[in-house]
């Protein structure tokens, strides 16, 4: 490495990965991940179960902590520093699989949460910016029901507007309509790609193609623990270069 | 053939039905039926008469003092009077501003004082005392009047009930050279010493029990080795033993001119036990929370300190309110054990009460009582914690 490693203050993309690698005990499950992303580009990463998709994405934002090679967010390199890592953290919004909202707290409480605790900001104003965000993904006469209340598409738009609450400049989405009923899927769908439109930096693990085409500048393919394929939406799906991106496509797309 | 929406069919049938079905649907469920029903009533009945023609009461209202307030002289009986009119008007106020569960305690405290009111009257204590019983029950009626909708008052209630306990305390123990001589807790007995245990108890063994929980969690070697070790030393050794070292070999150790008052001494070892009960369902609570749950409040920005406080452990704690509560039930009857190391709590008084000669042979009487005020107790924390988890929607959100 040496002479290999990147100044982090030089790095001129908002997301830049280098040789990222990741063991689950014995398991080699990142090999060597190369990625950089330029601020408002909206990135698809796809790929089998088991790829080390999620768990790159989990890296970024340091759910997960990467062994080897270098993670640098907006400048800032993700090591054991802890306050690095609340810094990054703060600047990156991520919406879960599974939704993870709090399900003790109704859905304002859920968008108010971090803004009141982190940013200290007073209950009123916290209570407005979440009301704000409510209406922006479309279920602001939801914000006082709690999430058992509400169908799985509208606890996935609260997740998003509770993401946003921070007003990161990077959202990492984790199969974000993978958990859903096909009916709700078009609604997460839409508030993503209204979100890609309004210029936020997107990292998105999905199967969606449809939506992948409509709304990724990129799109990157997984497979165990590499890339092996990236390009723009029209030259994955037209012209994929490599059999295993081809053959993974056919099979999703069907 | 019908379609469209229907009501339910009608399964009920009325209560003649519900008998048949319940109580007669067999010949051996009738002969169950009728020969519980004989062996019942006449335990009933038997239990009714003697309650009213045999028991002599009068051992209880004789010595009414003596079991609300043990040997507390009666000159100075005014500041628990005093003492509980602060506490009334706080849990009036409360049950006002939060309802639900606050609402069956404050109700519980005003009509517990209203029904001692009643015997104080007929008993030795006479009307005055009866008078400021009343006036207790009063005072919470309209604290609960005056606190409807006032939830502005939050904040200031908090730090009422905070300052109050200590307060009450103080009060109750005086401080020698004023207006409230110094009682020792020596003299402290009865409704009243049972009172204090427990409430103090449950009080400081929660918050104790918690840190433990977070503690044997703890990423921090040294602070987990502790816990765990904490924990399961005091879970294996029983109450009565926390007591007699509490009473006979702390006092070893100290130096000779340190004296921990003796009721003081109990309460810490009641708190230190109770606290490693609270710390295992707490820990049950906690991990029965998704990892989903800490990796979303840290993708938010949130700190350790921070994702417990407002994500992990509201819902932890809300998942245990039953074993807790039945462990602060516990706790309550525990107290009684307090009479091994010579103090005199509502049960230590009964027998102090029953070795008074006139009063031979009314064992029945005296225990009927205590049995009566402890379930009174006990089920009004139940009652309290079926109220918390219904307004907190435990099981169903």
């Amino acid at each position: 490495m040496g002479s290999d490693q990147i100044d982090p203050a030089e790095a001129s993309d908002i997301i830049v990965c280098h040789d990222v690698h990741k063991w689950f005990g014995q398991a080699h499950v990142l090999r060597g991940i190369d990625l950089s992303v330029r601020t408002g580009e909206v990135v698809v990463i796809f790929g089998a179960s088991g790829s080390g998709k999620s768990t790159f994405l989990r890296t970024i934002n340091r759910l997960e902590v990467h062994q080897r090679g270098q993670i640098i967010v907006d400048g800032i390199e993700l090591t054991n520093d802890i306050r690095n890592i609340a810094q990054v953290r703060s600047e990156i919004g991520m919406v879960f699989q599974q939704f993870n909202l709090f399900p003790h707290l109704t859905a304002l409480q859920n968008v108010s949460l971090a803004p009141r605790r982190v940013r200290k900001m007073p209950q009123p104003r916290a209570e407005e910016a979440g009301m704000e965000l409510l209406r922006r993904v479309g279920i602001p006469e939801q914000a006082r029901k709690y999430p058992a209340q509400m169908s799985g598409g509208q606890q996935q738009r609260v997740a998003i507007a509770r993401a946003l609450a921070m007003e990161p400049k990077i959202m990492l989405f984790d199969e974000p309509t993978s958990a859903l009923d096909p009916e709700m899927i078009s609604e997460v769908l839409d508030v993503m790609r209204q979100l890609a439109g309004s210029g936020m930096t997107m990292l998105c693990v999905t199967h969606e193609m449809g939506f992948a085409r409509a709304a990724a500048d990129r799109m990157v393919f997984f497979d165990e623990g590499i890339i092996v394929e990236e390009g723009s939406p029209e030259r994955i799906f037209e012209a994929p270069e490599q059999d295993r991106t081809r053959r993974f496509l056919s099979q999703i797309l069907h | 053939m019908t379609t469209g929406i229907l009501p339910p069919p009608d399964e009920t049938g009325g209560a003649i039905a519900w008998l048949r079905r319940n109580l007669f649907a067999t010949w051996y469920d009738t002969l169950l039926t009728v020969v519980l029903v004989v062996v019942l009533g006449a335990f009933a009945i038997g239990a009714a008469q003697w309650a009213v023609t045999e028991a002599r009461w009068g051992v209880v209202i004789t010595n009414l003092r003596l079991f609300l307030i043990g040997q507390y002289p009666f000159e100075e009986a005014w500041r628990i009077w005093l003492g509980l009119t602060i506490l009334s008007a706080l849990a009036g106020l409360s049950a006002g501003i939060y309802g639900g569960a606050v609402r069956t305690l404050g109700t519980w405290l005003a009509a517990g004082q209203a029904i001692l009111a009643g015997l104080a009257f007929v008993s030795a204590l006479g009307p005055i005392v009866a008078l400021a019983l009343v006036f207790n029950s009063a005072v919470a009626a309209l604290g609960f009047i005056l606190g409807l909708r006032r939830s502005a008052w939050r904040n200031g209630l908090a730090v009422g009930w905070l300052v109050s306990l200590p307060v009450v305390f103080l009060l109750l123990s005086g401080i020698s050279g004023t207006v409230i001589p110094e009682v020792g807790t020596n003299v402290w007995g009865g409704l009243l010493l049972t009172f204090v245990l427990a409430t103090v108890g449950i009080v400081l063994a929660f918050p104790l029990g918690v840190l433990l929980a977070l503690g044997r969690r703890s990423g921090l070697p040294a602070i987990r080795v502790l816990s765990t070790a904490y924990i399961e030393l005091i879970r294996g050794v029983p109450l009565v033993t926390i007591l007699f070292m509490a009473d006979l070999i702390l006092p070893l150790f100290l130096p000779g001119d340190v004296r921990i008052d003796r009721v003081i001494r109990a309460t810490g070892g009641i708190v230190l036990f109770s606290a490693a009960y609270v710390a295992e369902n707490v820990r049950g609570g906690l991990q029965a929370i998704p990892t989903g749950q800490v990796e979303a409040a840290q993708a938010l920005g949130l700190n350790a300190f921070q994702s417990n406080l407002f994500v992990v452990l509201p819902q932890a704690l809300r998942a245990v309110i039953p074993a807790n509560v039945g462990l602060f039930i516990s706790l309550l009857k525990d107290t009684t054990l307090v009479v091994i190391i010579g103090l005199l709590e509502l049960l230590g008084i009964g027998r102090a009460v029953l070795a008074q000669p006139q009063w031979l042979g009314a064992q029945l009487e005296v225990y009927v009582f205590i049995a009566i005020v402890f379930f009174v107790l006990c089920y009004t924390l139940s009652q309290a914690s079926y109220r918390l988890e219904a307004s907190l929607g435990v099981g169903s959100r």
